[in-house]
């Protein structure tokens, strides 16, 4: 590992991590970013802020979640000591939740009166209504038609919500899409409108932001292993798409050498394909949704399709902070296919009694391979970040069952 | 630069005749790569005074359903950025006069190579560049080195950059000044011609550059309003919509297309002409 005295410095001024990050968006949008960014600053500095965030994530979010040590699984696997972080228990049913409550109480502060959002499989537009609608301000939420046909229960659950559902028909009309489609949007209605995103992806200070507001999963982690443990993890395992959760999980132990770190992209129907997600794996540094990044893409440097059975983890990009690890070589970075998400789900349904999402899933796939190796008293952390129902309909066609 | 560029003896000419100029759009490789050259090699005769060109991306975050379109009907039939810059070689086989600006987005440059594509566009004959994600805080990344090359950096300023960041945005432009006259995306909504006085007015309190407006510019007598009040009006998804037209049920150009497209140039040439009698 290089030398540096701390993985935790990031961003510099202009956003960046290293090559990574910036804010490559439009001037009708620079300034808007560069409001973003003051009023981040001077909340993070504000005590009532954190204050008000403390407030909801308990009594509305429903945290802290639970480490909870998984013990049929560690045992069927005959190796480490498996915990799973269960944020799939939080208000709507994910991780996504920690990070929209963040900007929507900062989009609070700014007087913002209208709110957009892109998503892919739903979870991240069914957090944004959520919290919409708790705190009274309109919200638009851009999904391409795809993912639509793909996700029909979580639109329904946005339009109960009184979220407006708009249909993206442009490009490959997914994921990518749908954010192309917001940032329109929002070029449209700066005066008026904030824009929440869904993960730690995007122009600074996004990347930054979003991860401050997940890391609550891993200044969590820290407290309740030592209380069970009586010492800090030995392992961490995350799944990526855009990589929020996995950021929110990792970033409090970067600088605690001794943990070892490993996020998992989807491999979709495997890595010699082309019908993967696995942007740090297969992908190479691009420019895309306002910063530098792995991204699919072809010679010409057009984007191309990612592809995973889970939505979730379907987009082209990844965040910015994780591109850097990469590179810094502090976190391992793996995947995981399709297929081997698809066992993982089943076993962790029959072995805990816990539906994951397809997302988790991944992350799972990899502990089933890693965890046999280590020794019983290695300590490791997966972050169960999204709960399954959502994926039944899915996971039932991937096995060829009618339900 | 050294001697006077294309774009700066381009607009010397336009003020010398006392009229605003026309800057039109169309994607270059829309929707193939010979019906683009032959439109390309068109719009001069049919009275454009500067050729903005976009680089095809597949995500074109800044532009509307039009622009998308074409976009994609360009990547769809094979086009490239190399093959981008091969179009405007072959239009200055012909035309040494007229100044050609691409537009596009930052990534097929950056997987390009910033260097490569710099010292080949500037050997293709390219004359400015306006790259939508590249605002002035990463000027690092492609801004300096072009100008570094001898090659205009054109910048784009909105109803959102107010007086305390005009200087940075006015800092590294060349050229001439793209103004955007709508909060939005291109083709979306319609160009006020009052409110763009103003703003031009107040730009020109900060730059003697000359100043193109556009986004939202689709009849010829927009674009003679806008010709009044600036140096110059810029047209794209309008023509882009003419391509568009022009095209049959496979997405080949019917008989006629290239023609068709370039009398609407010529209508829009002729508005704004008369503009300023």
């Amino acid at each position: 590992m290089s030398s540096l005295n701390t993985y935790r410095g990031g961003p510099d001024e202009g956003g960046h991590f290293g090559l990574f990050g910036g804010r490559f968006v439009a001037e009708t949008l620079m300034p808007l970013i560069l409001e973003v960014e003051s009023a981040y600053t001077a909340a993070k500095a504000d005590p009532a802020f954190q204050d008000e965030i403390d407030y909801f994530a308990k009594h509305y979010v429903g945290r802290p979640s639970p480490l909870y040590h998984a013990e049929r699984l560690s045992e069927h696997l005959d190796g480490a000591k498996i915990y799973f972080k269960r944020d799939e228990l939080n208000h709507t049913g994910a991780h996504k939740i920690n990070n929209c409550m963040g900007q929507i109480l900062l989009a609070r502060r700014m007087g913002k009166k209208r709110i957009i959002a892109e998503t892919g499989a739903g979870q991240h537009g069914v957090a944004t209504a959520t919290v919409c609608a708790r705190f009274n301000l309109p919200c638009v939420v851009y999904m391409g038609v795809e993912d639509i046909e793909r996700q029909k229960p979580n639109v329904f659950r946005m339009k109960l919500l009184g979220a407006e559902v708009v249909p993206v028909t442009s490009g490959s009309r997914t994921l990518k899409d749908a954010m192309n489609e917001a940032l329109r949007d929002w070029v449209a209605n700066v005066e008026d409108t904030f824009y929440i995103i869904g993960t730690a992806a995007g122009p600074h200070p996004y990347p930054a932001m979003v991860r401050d507001f997940q890391c609550v999963i891993g200044n969590e982690v820290r407290e309740q292993i030592a209380e069970a443990e009586g010492r800090g993890p030995d392992s961490l395992v995350a799944c990526i798409g855009g990589g929020s959760n996995a950021i929110g999980l990792f970033h409090p132990f970067l600088d605690d050498k001794d943990v070892r770190i490993y996020g998992v992209e989807a491999a979709g129907l495997g890595l010699d394909t082309d019908q993967h997600a696995a942007s740090l794996t297969g992908g190479r540094p691009g420019v895309l949704h306002g910063n530098r990044t792995y991204l699919l893409q072809n010679d010409d440097g057009q984007i191309q399709e990612a592809h995973s059975i889970s939505a979730g983890l379907d987009y082209p990009g990844i965040g910015p902070e994780h591109s850097w690890l990469k590179e810094s070589g502090r976190v391992d970075y793996v995947s995981a296919t399709d297929a081997e998400a698809l066992v993982a789900f089943q076993l962790c349904s029959r072995l805990e009694g816990i539906l994951p999402a397809l997302e988790p899933a991944h992350a799972l796939a990899f502990v089933t391979k890693l965890a046999p190796s280590l020794p019983k008293d290695h300590l490791l952390v997966m972050n169960l970040c999204g709960r399954g129902d959502k994926d039944v309909f899915a996971v039932a066609e991937a096995l060829g069952t009618e339900i | 630069m050294s001697s006077k560029s294309r774009l700066e003896q381009r607009f010397a000419e336009l003020k010398a005749q006392g009229r605003g100029g026309l800057v039109t759009f169309i994607t270059a490789g829309d929707p193939c790569f010979e019906a683009s050259l032959d439109l390309v090699r068109g719009l001069p005769g049919a009275g454009v005074d500067v050729i903005e060109l976009g680089m095809p991306f597949s995500d074109p975050m800044a532009d509307g359903p039009a622009i998308q379109a074409s976009s994609l009907r360009a990547l769809g039939a094979g086009m490239t950025l190399a093959k981008t810059l091969d179009l405007v070689r072959r239009f200055r086989e012909r035309d040494s006069a007229t100044p050609i600006v691409l537009m596009g987005y930052y990534n097929p440059i950056y997987s390009y190579g910033v260097e490569a594509f710099l010292a080949d566009a500037k050997g293709a004959g390219v004359d400015g560049l306006i790259v939508v994600d590249l605002p002035p805080e990463e000027d690092a990344e492609l801004c300096l080195p072009a100008l570094k090359a001898d090659i205009h950096w054109i910048r784009l300023a909105t109803p959102t950059t107010g007086d305390r960041r005009l200087p940075a945005v006015l800092a590294n432009t060349g050229g001439f000044l793209y103004y955007v006259s709508i909060m939005g995306i291109t083709g979306t909504r319609a160009v006020q011609a009052d409110a763009v006085r103003v703003a031009v007015e107040r730009l020109k309190r900060h730059t003697e550059l000359p100043v193109a407006v556009g986004f939202g510019i689709k009849t010829p007598e927009q674009a003679a309003d806008i010709a009044r009040v600036a140096d110059a009006a810029v047209v794209g998804s309008a023509i882009v919509e003419r391509i568009k037209d022009g095209l049959d049920a496979e997405g080949r150009p019917r008989p006629g297309m290239v023609s068709d497209v370039l009398d609407f140039v010529g209508s829009l040439a002729t508005g704004v002409r008369a503009a300023r009698d």
